[in-house]
């Protein structure tokens, strides 16, 4: 029963954003909508390895509002609500929008929540983030990657972003506690730092292998005790061993 | 016209033969640099059936080209240098990423683009090396001998010319030597039409401005660990070290420390010291460690999995680190006051960086006269070593990502064989451990082979419960499997539990844990490692082993494939949910190389076929369709046989010589010229009695594996010791006996067809080049299923059926 009043209300969200995408005169609106039932429906495929059948439908609604398209390069553009990660230029890709959407799913994150991202990349993973809460900080390492990514999301009116050029190893302590981190850049370790700025009962997200094939992601979880888990979170079904262990 | 080649000729013909196989081993040099290794593969292999399209074209042409044979080989070998610069030069522009290969069909036009570039420098090797055949066909042994002996001499060439130049500049030397091939076929051919000249200067002129102009240079791949690193804002190279070992680059990144630590606790609150990275072609990042001496500077070591034996010892162990590298192994060796350090490295640069170049940095490590520095390959030190330690460390020895993407899928790996793990232990003094680390991968996969595969070793040692002998823990990054020589007592697993809580690490197995304890602070959606332990050490190991997803079956030395994890029904499930991150399950390595054998049978099948069209049309010297068959048959198997012997052989000296830098030149030259030298014997048997001879030659063939099946492990393992040029001319005296007899069966098969045959000449060449190619593919493809021994064996099958089918 839970299940089809989310799903209703996930498809009135779609309706919305397709209203609100028409209104703005963007022609890749009905790709966008084809890519937001493509990845529900590869969430809904899943079952429930990832705890729950579907995407919280603000999620998919932010999905279906973001313009995927004005964060590539124009020779990808026809490409870009297709559901696989794409070269952005600078030796950096776009996420595959799955993933995207699976990160941001697992942060649960609320409208007035205080959002850390590490690796600005494109600024797409951020304006989705911009969708949801009010306050989202952004930090990117590549200098001409992040001045590109800033003026990108000014041009969109992403005004509750703030970017800034850093090491996000560091996170941003002004700004500190967050209620959920995310890091886009797959880390050689999980920064002790960002851990740190976490509020109890904060969520960090980190995907974890190369550029363009996520292995998996790491959901780290600040208890209210202050200790710490990793949990792994396979973006896709892992079929169980058979032969009855 | 004289039946006889000129000396000078052959001598062409040999240099053009060197220069070709020097390309080829130099090419997967630069690939290695600009792509990644198992694509370097990929492209190279299926660029060499330029050798089968030249037997196509020369088939097709031969009745215009045989008269015009001077210029013929000339403008070839011309053509040759030149296009062995620039069509690398080109093909290195083809904006190929093979990362999206799997999403994009754009990527597989920029891959056949690339092929088409590559295979024209082979083409006209091939050109001059068929045409000579052809030209020359009353002393094919003579001509055969030359193009052996010139491709064993280029093997070791351009191993030792890397030692000097970097890549980039040998394929200059190629160019060069290409040149040359076309001034010796012009001394040797005599005078020539002007316009032969003008292509001779032209030729030179190209070159001469693309290497002065600086024209020459590599890119590395956009998506590789070092081109990543340099966007990061202030770093910078510091150094370049070539050899044939590999690139190595240098990096500082003095505004963004680098912090690389594997496997740090989350907890940790020690502080990660400044370091240099080190990146072999770009990938595989290691890093030399800023190091004062103080305590502190190596605080942040005792936080990562690989400190666990470490705890469990008594004080001042001795310690073996295999894999130094940048020293971080040894550091920690001594952060925790080793006695003695024994650390062995592969690659002498490296050292010279730590040692030398960056002492100062890193605290004269190496020079602490508790650390004694081996220059080996680590099985190698191992199986020569009389030491004992009270620890063996094996180092995280590749980079995740390429790890994580299964691109070491194809490699031959002895460090993680069960052979290897009992050698390890044989150097354990009683209560020692071996602790090896390895990255986590998700599903679990390495870590768990690596289970298997030492309880696999502990159980050839007739050790009846191996569990209570092995330890291994893990985070969300890096896990490390301790074995030890003798029972893990209670004790032990105390401190292994108080280890583990303090920096939130899982224990995925010790004896008597339970499996609600192995899933704590690292949690996974499955209880992988338990489930995986418990069936492995229980009598459900055969039935978990072939039904876990990936292959996880131990590795041994005769399949010595420990990161071939790859199972066919993957396949289809990584395609069905590639669009919920399902290609993350696969290994790339294996199905890689099926693409490149299935291209490899395509384009042979096209090149072979094509010409027995033109074969039919022809008039003169028509060959009856059995004199076909049994020439396509004969020279298909010995092309097979040939190359499926010298890649067998090459893996197995590799482990024996213990460095494929010895291994690579001696046993790839030892092949060509004792396979040259009984080309040269078999020039001189009269082509009547070549059908005896090729019986002969197959029947000792035979009797040669078949006795070295059975003495040479014994005799390999009793010499291990011996210093490496004995070892060198032992291996020699193996070969040359097997190889002269290799030698005789393209020249016998050559001369038969000068009998009525001779159109069929330029196939037969055109035929053994493809099916070496696909020899070199599908022989790796059945060591992994099958192994080394099986693959043999199939060779001597093959060298049966050729004598069965002599054309």
């Amino acid at each position: 029963m839970y299940s089809r009043y989310s799903m209703a209300s996930a498809f009135c969200l779609l309706a919305l954003a397709i209203v609100a995408g028409s209104s703005s005169g963007d022609d890749y609106t009905s790709a966008r909508v084809a890519l937001v039932d493509e990845i529900r429906q590869e969430r809904h495929d899943l079952g429930t390895e990832l705890g729950g059948t579907e995407f919280d439908a603000r999620v998919l609604s932010a999905m279906a509002k973001v313009p995927r398209h004005e964060f590539v390069r124009d020779s990808l553009k026809s490409s870009a609500y297709d559901n696989r990660p794409l070269p952005i230029g600078s030796g950096q890709t776009i996420s595959q929008p799955f993933i995207v959407a699976l990160m941001t799913d697992l942060l649960q994150l609320q409208p007035t929540d205080r959002v850390l991202e590490i690796g600005t990349g494109s600024g797409y993973q951020a304006a989705i983030l911009g969708e949801l809460t009010s306050q989202v900080y952004t930090i990117e390492i590549i200098p001409e990657l992040a001045r590109e990514s800033t003026e990108r999301l000014k041009r969109l009116g992403y005004s509750q972003i703030t970017t800034k050029i850093a090491d996000g190893y560091f996170g941003w302590s002004e700004h500190a506690p967050f209620d959920a981190i995310m890091v886009t850049a797959a880390p050689t370790q999980i920064p002790p730092p960002l851990v740190a700025q976490l509020k109890p009962g904060g969520r960090l997200v980190i995907p974890v292998g190369s550029q363009f094939l996520t292995q998996y992601l790491l959901l780290v979880t600040k208890h209210p005790d202050g200790h710490i888990t990793t949990r792994e979170m396979l973006p896709v079904a892992f079929v169980p061993l058979t032969g009855g262990h | 016209m004289s039946p006889h080649p000129p000396s000078i000729l052959l001598l062409a013909v040999g240099l053009v033969s060197a220069a070709a196989l020097g390309y080829e081993i130099l090419l997967m040099r630069l690939f290695s640099i600009i792509q990644w290794h198992h694509f370097a593969y990929m492209l190279i292999s299926l660029a060499l059936l330029g050798y089968g399209a030249s037997g196509t074209f020369l088939t097709i042409f031969r009745g215009s080209l045989l008269p015009a044979f001077s210029k013929t080989f000339i403008l070839s070998a011309l053509l040759f240098g030149l296009s062995s610069v620039v069509c690398f030069l080109i093909a290195q522009e083809v904006p190929l990423n093979v990362l999206e290969i799997l999403w994009s069909v754009r990527e597989w036009g920029h891959l056949v683009v690339i092929y088409v570039v590559l295979a024209v420098p082979f083409f006209f090797a091939a050109n001059c090396i068929g045409l000579t055949f052809q030209r020359y066909r009353e002393c094919i042994g003579r001509v055969y001998a030359a193009d052996l002996v010139g491709a064993g001499t280029g093997a070791i060439g351009i191993i030792a010319l890397l030692f000097f130049a970097f890549p980039i500049t040998a394929l200059g030397v190629i160019g060069v030597l290409g040149i040359a091939a076309a001034s010796l076929g012009y001394l040797a051919t005599g005078p020539q039409p002007r316009w032969v000249a003008t292509a001779w200067v032209l030729t030179v002129a190209i070159l001469t401005t693309l290497i002065q102009s600086g024209g020459l240079t590599t890119h590395s791949g956009e998506y590789k660990e070092l081109s990543q690193l340099l966007r990061v804002m202030g770093t910078h190279r510091l150094q370049q070290r070539s050899s044939p070992l590999g690139l190595l680059t240098v990096v500082r990144s003095p505004e963004i420390p680098l912090r690389y630590a594997p496997g740090l606790s989350l907890t940790s609150h020690a502080a990660v010291p400044e370091q240099l990275a080190v990146f072999t072609d770009g990938d595989g990042m290691s890093v030399i460690n800023r190091y004062d001496g103080s305590p502190d500077a190596v605080a942040f070591l005792d936080d990562l999995p690989s400190a666990l034996p470490y705890h469990l010892l008594s004080a001042n162990p001795r310690v073996l680190v295999l894999g130094a590298g940048g020293g971080t192994d040894v550091l920690q060796a001594l952060g925790h006051h080793a006695d003695q350090v024994d650390a062995v490295e592969l690659n002498p640069q490296l050292a010279h960086l730590v040692r030398r170049v960056y002492g100062d940095f890193a605290g004269h490590l190496y020079d602490d006269p508790r650390v004694h520095l081996h220059f080996a390959d680590a099985r190698g030190f191992v199986s020569a070593s009389h030491s004992r330690y009270a620890l063996i460390q094996l180092a995280l020895l590749d980079g995740f990502n390429a790890g994580g993407a299964g691109l070491h899928a194809l490699n031959e790996n002895y460090l993680y064989t069960t052979e290897a793990i009992r050698e390890y232990l044989s150097l354990l003094q009683p209560g020692g451990f071996v602790a090896i680390t390895r990255w986590v991968r998700l599903p679990p996969r390495d870590g768990i082979k690596l289970f298997a595969t030492a309880i696999a070793a502990l159980e050839d040692l007739g050790i009846t419960d191996p569990g209570r002998r092995l330890a291994w823990i893990r985070n969300w990054q890096v896990s490390t499997l301790l074995i030890k020589n003798g029972e893990f007592a209670s004790e032990d697993i105390d401190r292994i539990r108080r280890f583990c809580a303090e920096r939130s690490f899982d224990i995925a197995h010790v004896a008597g844990i339970t499996r609600e304890e192995t899933n704590v602070y690292n949690v996974v959606s499955r209880p992988y490692f338990a489930e995986a332990t418990t069936a492995l050490l229980g009598p459900q190991r055969e039935q978990f082993l072939r039904s876990y997803k990936f292959q996880v079956e131990p590795a041994t030395d005769d399949r010595p494939y420990f990161f071939h994890f790859f199972r066919w029904p993957l396949l289809q499930e990584a395609w069905s949910l590639k669009g919920a991150g399902g290609l993350s399950l696969l290994d790339m390595g294996y199905p890689v190389l099926i693409a490149t054998l299935i291209q490899a049978l395509v384009l042979s099948t096209l090149l072979i076929l094509v010409p027995l069209r033109n074969l039919g049309d022809s008039r003169d010297h028509d060959p009856d369709s059995r004199r076909r068959l049994h020439t396509g048959i004969y020279f298909s198997c010995i092309g097979l046989a040939f190359m499926f012997t010298e890649i067998i052989y090459l893996q197995k000296f590799t482990l024996y010589l213990a460095h494929p830098l010895y291994a690579i030149p001696v046993v790839l030259a030892g092949f060509l010229l004792f396979a040259g030298m009984g080309s040269r014997w078999a020039a001189r048997i009269s082509r009547r009695s070549a059908r005896g001879r090729v019986i002969l030659a197959a029947a000792a063939l035979l009797l040669l594996s078949t006795l070295y099946l059975v003495l040479i492990p014994p005799w390999l393992h009793g010499t291990m010791h011996f210093p490496t040029a004995a070892k060198i001319t032992l291996v020699l005296t193996c070969i040359a006996p097997i190889a002269i007899c290799m030698g005789f069966m393209f020249p016998l098969g050559m001369a038969r067809l000068t009998y009525g045959g001779e159109a069929l000449l330029p196939w037969a060449f055109g035929l053994n080049g493809c099916s070496s190619v696909v020899a070199a593919i599908l022989g790796a493809l059945l060591s992994i299923h099958f192994g080394q021994t099986a693959v043999l064996l199939l060779a001597m099958v093959l060298y049966g059926v050729a004598a069965r089918f002599v054309p």
